[in-house]
């Protein structure tokens, strides 16, 4: 507890940073996010732009399962409706990504909360068989998608990357202006979120992780809520999605199977589950461990020749690796190592 | 307290018309019929398995019972919605605490007040305007159920870290929060020493004075259900065996057979 701070109106009281160690690193880190990209170089970049995509979609697959407490192994094909949707449009109809965007999102929310309704009657383990049902329909219908008109793969017309009418090349190298709309998406996402989960609704879907037969009996209509979490996760995912289309350029169902839901599922865990900043964290750790192992494969393939040969065995090795020594060490995720750290100055030098 | 003379003059709140219940073969409630009169305490007493419980399960709507018909100030809710129930004016709490337990107390009382606020998702998620002055105002509300219940020093606490009294105290907050006309309260003293006992049973008088809240309690402190009720009904294996003042009940023989126990009637007087 940080003592210390006097709050006089219950606004300053439920502020989401009530104090100001928070709102001083807080500050660092916006400082930080706007500094970095006039520095790294375009493979930074890439990887950041990777981060801040699958932190989106983190966050909203948190919502429904560290949130909700609705587990879901179906959130690859959510970010498949959401990257097809965006696609779609925009090579059919031609429309600019700031149309294509927040359509793609709206839509993968229906989906969503159409995908949603099986947890009207199922939880745990059965919900999550159903979830992936739905992953497995989506993904049937993308690669038998003739009845789209879809083939192997989509490529959008780089045209219709312009924001209201100015060309995004037009701004500068393609990574260094995905930066300024991934890294401002996955702020706004932040944001709303964090909001979401201080006001009714959020608070709703948190009771029916909690205690859904109370939440019933003190007025929460669980299914509608249940819905309501599906869809915002699923808004979410369709970002993510129709971001992720937008900046490749190209995208085909590959990206989007149960690996990626697994993928997902492991940011989480490792992050933080319910928790904003643990998804981002977990999303970091995610694109952050295979790059680093093969910067390092690289570093030292003059020593061991052959070393980039075993590198997707050693990647997929220490991805497994690490979700078995988060689970084994610390199951809430880095968000609680680093409220650890956070405890430890607080309280240094005495240790009590 | 005490008005309960005066009480049956009014029409009941809450009527209990014939309601059976069975789980396959079992008969967990038969042909259980009696009234609950607004503003008074109702105590519900019985030996375990007697289907205490199961008949606030069925008010508030978590059994759905074959037979009968529970009328809430006139209106049948039997095959309502539990949440359905709740918006009526109907708060409950449980035997075995049933609180958010990841949150902290001020956010399970806030969620007291679901059934008061409007806000969705999308409002929620924006917290600008009408979202943020309805929590504020909101928790003025929670605040003064703080203040009845002796519990500010906690309000940032989560629940799961509390102990088990303060839990039984902050769960009986959350259903104050809810500004019920009825509320019902499965055995809220159990496992508590005796002087949590008398905190609680303040809390539960002030709650029926100051509100004028019904309150049907369901305990096994005999002392302190013929102290604080105006009323009692007792169930043996489903069927209502007594239904009358604490003073009727006490001497009602059927009642002292099944439950109370001759040395308890002698030691009574």
């Amino acid at each position: 507890m940080q003592s210390g701070t006097f709050h006089t109106s219950y606004a300053s009281d439920m502020a989401l940073r009530p104090y100001w160690p928070q709102r001083v690193r807080i500050a660092i880190v916006l400082i930080a996010v706007l500094i970095f990209p006039w520095f790294a170089d375009r493979y930074w970049l890439n990887l950041a732009n990777t981060i801040a995509i699958a932190a989106i979609g983190a966050i909203g697959l948190n919502i429904l399962v560290g949130y909700t407490g609705q587990i879901s192994i179906g959130h690859g094909g959510f970010l498949a409706v959401g990257a097809y949707t965006a696609g779609l449009l925009a090579v059919r109809l031609d429309m600019p990504m700031w149309i294509t965007i927040p359509v793609a999102s709206l839509f993968t929310a229906l989906v969503g909360a159409f995908f949603g309704l099986p947890s009207a009657r199922l939880k745990g383990l059965y919900l999550a068989i159903a979830t992936l049902a739905s992953q497995e329909i989506i993904i049937w219908l993308l690669t038998h998608g003739k009845l789209l008109g879809i083939g192997e793969s989509l490529s959008l017309p780089p045209a219709t990357n312009n924001l209201f009418g100015v060309p995004l090349n037009a701004l500068g190298n393609n990574d260094f202006v995905f930066y300024w709309i991934t890294v401002g998406f996955l702020a706004l996402t932040v944001i709303f979120v964090s909001n979401l989960f201080r006001s009714r609704a959020g608070r709703a879907f948190v009771a029916i992780r909690d205690q859904d037969i109370a939440a019933q009996v003190i007025g929460v209509d669980i299914f509608r809520y249940k819905l309501l979490a599906f869809a915002t996760s699923s808004f979410f995912a369709g970002l993510a999605g129709a971001l992720t289309a937008h900046y490749r350029g190209i995208i085909s169902w590959e990206r989007f199977t149960i690996d990626t839901s697994i993928l997902y599922l492991a940011m989480i865990i490792i992050g933080g589950l319910g928790s904003v900043s643990g998804s981002i964290y977990g999303a970091a750790f995610m694109v952050l461990l295979p790059a680093m192992l093969a910067n390092l494969a690289r570093s030292v393939s003059g020593v061991v020749p052959d070393i980039n040969s075993y590198l997707p065995f050693i990647q997929q090795g220490a991805f497994g690796l690490a979700i078995i020594l988060f689970l084994i060490f610390e199951p809430e995720g880095i968000v609680k190592m680093w409220r650890n750290v956070k405890d430890y100055f607080r309280l240094w030098p005495f240790s009590y | 307290m005490a008005n309960g003379n005066g009480a049956s003059l009014s029409p009941p709140q809450l009527e209990i018309d014939s309601v059976s219940l069975d789980f396959g073969g079992v008969r967990a409630l038969s042909n259980v019929c009696f009234n609950i009169y607004p503003g008074t305490i109702q105590a519900i007493i019985g030996p375990n398995g007697a289907g205490k419980t199961s008949l606030l399960n069925c008010i508030s709507g978590l059994y759905r019972p074959q037979h009968g018909a529970i009328r809430f100030e006139g209106r049948n809710i039997i095959g309502m919605a539990p949440h359905a129930i709740a918006r009526l004016g109907i708060a409950r709490s449980f035997q075995n605490i049933e609180l958010f337990r990841h949150m902290t107390v001020l956010d399970n009382l806030m969620l007291g007040r679901h059934i008061h606020m409007r806000s969705g998702v999308l409002s929620g998620g924006l917290y600008w305007g009408r979202a943020q002055r309805e929590e504020i105002a909101h928790r003025e509300v929670v605040e003064q159920v703080i203040d009845l219940l002796e519990i500010q020093s906690i309000r940032k606490k989560t629940v799961g870290t509390l102990p088990y009294g303060l839990q039984k105290r902050v769960e009986l907050g959350r259903a104050l929060a809810m500004s019920p006309r009825l509320l019902l309260l499965d055995e809220p003293m159990a496992g508590m020493n005796s002087e949590e006992k008398e905190d609680m049973a303040r809390f539960i008088l002030d709650v029926n004075e100051e509100r004028g809240t019904t309150i049907v309690l369901i305990e096994h402190d005999m002392g302190v259900v013929m102290d604080i009720s105006d009323r009692v009904a007792v169930l043996e294996f489903g069927q209502l065996i007594a239904d009358g003042t604490p003073e009727e009940v006490r001497t009602d023989p059927k009642v002292i057979d099944a439950y109370l126990g001759r040395e308890h009637a002698i030691r009574q007087g």
